[in-house]
């Protein structure tokens, strides 16, 4: 999960890292009363959790508390990369001596984690990591050994920070550090950290990427979860456990194990293009190894209740639970739906194969489920089910 | 012969005693996997489904002359239980465990570089290895393919399925699912230099998704060190970029991640990537055919 620029700072804070002062708005009242309340002049930042926000003119300096408002008014409710801004940080602005870059994060090629660190800090850093790499310094950390104070300076010091930096940056990667670990980060990124001109250290920008795999331990962090960006669909088939994802499409898509499922999206995507309007997926559903009637009506109920689906197509590869198990289950979750009230109205393009696929297949067959139809191989069975979709069906 | 895991390999379980552990284990042994016995510290001395339940992976090992573990303890234990696996110095450790903090799977994985990789770790989150014939370590189903001269690494584990079910006719040396987790313990490479290096492996597929740069990477090293022939293919081509964030992870990796990028890095040193999981199977059938 990524938190937004003002949760990580808040994080920083709670880990004792200088942070600018600042004040979340969701309205450009907000706006301005934050900016009466921090006094002169503010910056405006647009909350969104993508990069690139500064060139799409997301972050604007105002003098004053009017100035704030009027530059919240233009921020708010801009479209920065498909991201919508639904509130900004109202934060004092900062004398800014240099500019630096600093992060912390998973090398996933070497095993192991990194530390990046640059005296050439700000918005172009990725252009300067292309352009001239060596005043990017990436620093291997081994989490047997982690980052003390000492450790902390010498990565300051490859990143070419000047010497004025290197006290108040030390102290700031060593408690970045902690953040890291403690928080089961597997991203934390400071860009700019700056040198203020008071002689100051600080986190002007946060990142911070938390491994949802961490939750166990980690209680508060579902405290960061954006349920206001959540889609509807999304946020009922988390309800239940499901694996969904929304996508743009209309062919409803239910499938064991997250491979066969992208696989799934690929291929029916492909299908789709030989037929009129390219029907494309409308979602990703993993229902995982077992495919048991609850999951599968569950994921059913959830996929038909999408309004721009037009057909589904049912992808299950018998492994251990066999396809005669996972036909008894899809006819178990039609009689679950009936009894629930629900209709299935789309047709339903059902692919079985690996353990006993032929009794699989016989056994839905028999129950002659309304609108469902059997197709052989995967690929077969896309294309029949893109065809369905283009139909309007 | 196969790699990692022969006829002749003794498998212990840890966390054989917990659902997962004792469903999986049942099943080997029906398959006739050689599964020797348990470890879990609260449960010494007990019999498990017939077999032995020892304290410590050190004290299963010399008990029975085990040389491959299969982890199925939850995800919070995990760390610790590799780690266990490393201390004993025991060979083949396969971590099936899904949900692992990346926190603790670096950290492990640190741990066996410092300890001198003595243990071959394969996963976490990934179905095992299975050798057609000869031994199935993990959760892959043994009866959807027989033994034969394909090698197949793969980080999914229904599409190593599919992909062995429908060249079942043609048979596997040895099948490695190495799982999806940014940190893995053993990795294409790995593989692919022991299916190179196999003399009963005659062609390799692999199987890569969307994320990282591993396949990339593979690319480059088939490129200089592989001779077998090597179809793959790679899933992910239409999923919806990922919510990135911060300049970090293009800095470190230089590579999008994306699956067009995979496919072109594997095409440009003369593999054949598959549009879809059945025409990448067509593609192997073709070369062993040829053969």
């Amino acid at each position: 999960m990524d938190l937004f620029e003002h949760q990580a700072k808040e994080l920083f804070a709670e880990y004792g890292i200088p942070v600018p002062r600042g004040i979340v708005a969701h309205t450009v009242e907000e706006a301005r009363a934050a900016a009466e309340q921090l006094t002169g002049r503010v910056v405006v930042k647009a909350q969104v959790k993508t990069g690139g926000r500064g060139k799409a003119g997301g972050v604007k300096v105002a003098d004053d508390a009017a100035d704030a408002q009027a530059k919240a008014t233009q921020i708010l409710g801009m479209d920065i990369k498909g991201h919508t801004v639904h509130k900004v940080l109202i934060e004092e602005a900062s004398q800014i001596a240099e500019e630096y870059y600093f992060s912390f994060l998973l090398d996933r090629a070497n095993r192991t984690f990194l530390a990046i660190c640059s005296a050439s800090g700000g918005m172009d850093i990725e252009e300067v990591a292309h352009t001239a790499p060596e005043k990017v310094a990436k620093v291997p950390v081994s989490p047997l050994t982690g980052v003390d104070r000492a450790r902390a300076r010498e990565i300051a010091v490859a990143g070419g920070l000047p010497q004025q930096a290197l006290d108040g940056a030390a102290e700031l990667i060593e408690k970045l550090w902690a953040v890291f670990v403690d928080e089961d980060a597997s991203l934390v990124e400071v860009n700019p950290m700056i040198l203020s001109a008071d002689g100051q250290v600080k986190a002007l920008d946060g990142k911070v990427t938390l491994d949802d795999n961490a939750n166990f331990r980690q209680a508060e962090h579902a405290a960061y979860v954006d349920k206001a960006a959540e889609d509807p669909l999304e946020a009922r088939a988390k309800e239940k456990h499901l694996n969904y994802v929304k996508l743009d499409g209309n062919v409803g898509i239910i499938g064991n194990g997250a491979g066969l499922v992208m696989s799934t999206l690929d291929v029916v995507a492909y299908a789709g293009e030989e037929f009129p309007g390219q029907p494309k997926p409308a979602n990703f559903l993993d229902i995982g190894g077992g495919a048991s009637a609850e999951v599968m009506a569950n994921g059913l109920e959830i996929i038909l209740s999408d309004p721009s689906v037009k057909s589904v197509f049912v992808n299950v590869f018998g492994g251990i639970t066999a396809c005669d198990a996972v036909a008894n289950g899809i006819v178990s979750a039609f009689q679950l739906l009936q009894s629930r009230g629900e209709e299935v109205t789309h047709p339903l393009v059902v692919r079985l194969d690996g353990n006993n696929a032929a009794l699989g297949r016989q056994i839905l067959a028999d129950a002659a489920l309304p609108r469902v139809e059997l197709v052989d191989t995967m690929d077969e069975a896309a294309k029949r089910a893109a065809e369905l979709a283009a139909v309007g069906a | 012969m196969a790699i990692w895991l022969t006829e002749n390999s003794k498998i212990i379980v840890q966390g054989m005693t917990g659902g997962e552990g004792t469903k999986h284990t049942r099943r080997m042994l029906a398959a006739g996997v050689k599964v020797v016995g348990g470890v879990n510290a609260r449960k010494a001395g007990i019999t498990h489904e017939g077999l032995p339940v020892f304290g410590t992976v050190k004290e299963a090992m010399e008990q029975t002359g085990a040389d491959v573990s299969v982890v199925f303890v939850p995800p919070a234990a995990t760390k610790a239980a590799v780690r266990e696996a490393i201390d004993a110095e025991i060979p083949l450790c396969v971590v099936i465990t899904e949900g692992v903090p990346v926190h603790d799977t670096t950290e492990f994985w640190a741990y066996a570089v410092s300890k001198g990789n003595k243990t071959r770790i394969i996963g976490p989150n990934c179905p095992g290895i299975a050798s057609p014939g000869a031994s199935n370590a993990g959760i892959i189903p043994a009866d959807i393919t027989t033994k034969g001269r394909v090698g197949l690494v793969s980080k999914s584990g229904t599409l190593t399925y599919q992909l062995m079910y429908e060249l079942r006719d043609i048979g596997f040396s040895t099948c490695v699912g190495i799982g999806g987790d940014p940190v893995i313990g053993t990795t294409h490479i790995d593989a692919l230099q022991a299916f190179q290096e196999d003399p009963e492996t005659d062609a390799i597929v692999m199987i890569g998704e969307i994320g990282g740069d591993a396949e990339e990477r593979a690319a480059a090293y088939i490129d200089e060190h592989v001779t077998k022939p090597v179809v793959a293919y790679v899933a992910g081509f239409t999923a919806p970029e990922g919510k990135t964030m911060g300049h970090a992870g293009a800095i470190v990796s230089g590579s999008a991640g994306t699956a067009q990028a995979k496919k072109e890095a594997l095409e440009k040193v003369g593999v054949r990537v598959g549009r879809t999981p059945s025409e990448t199977a067509r593609l192997m059938r073709e070369i062993m055919s040829s053969r």
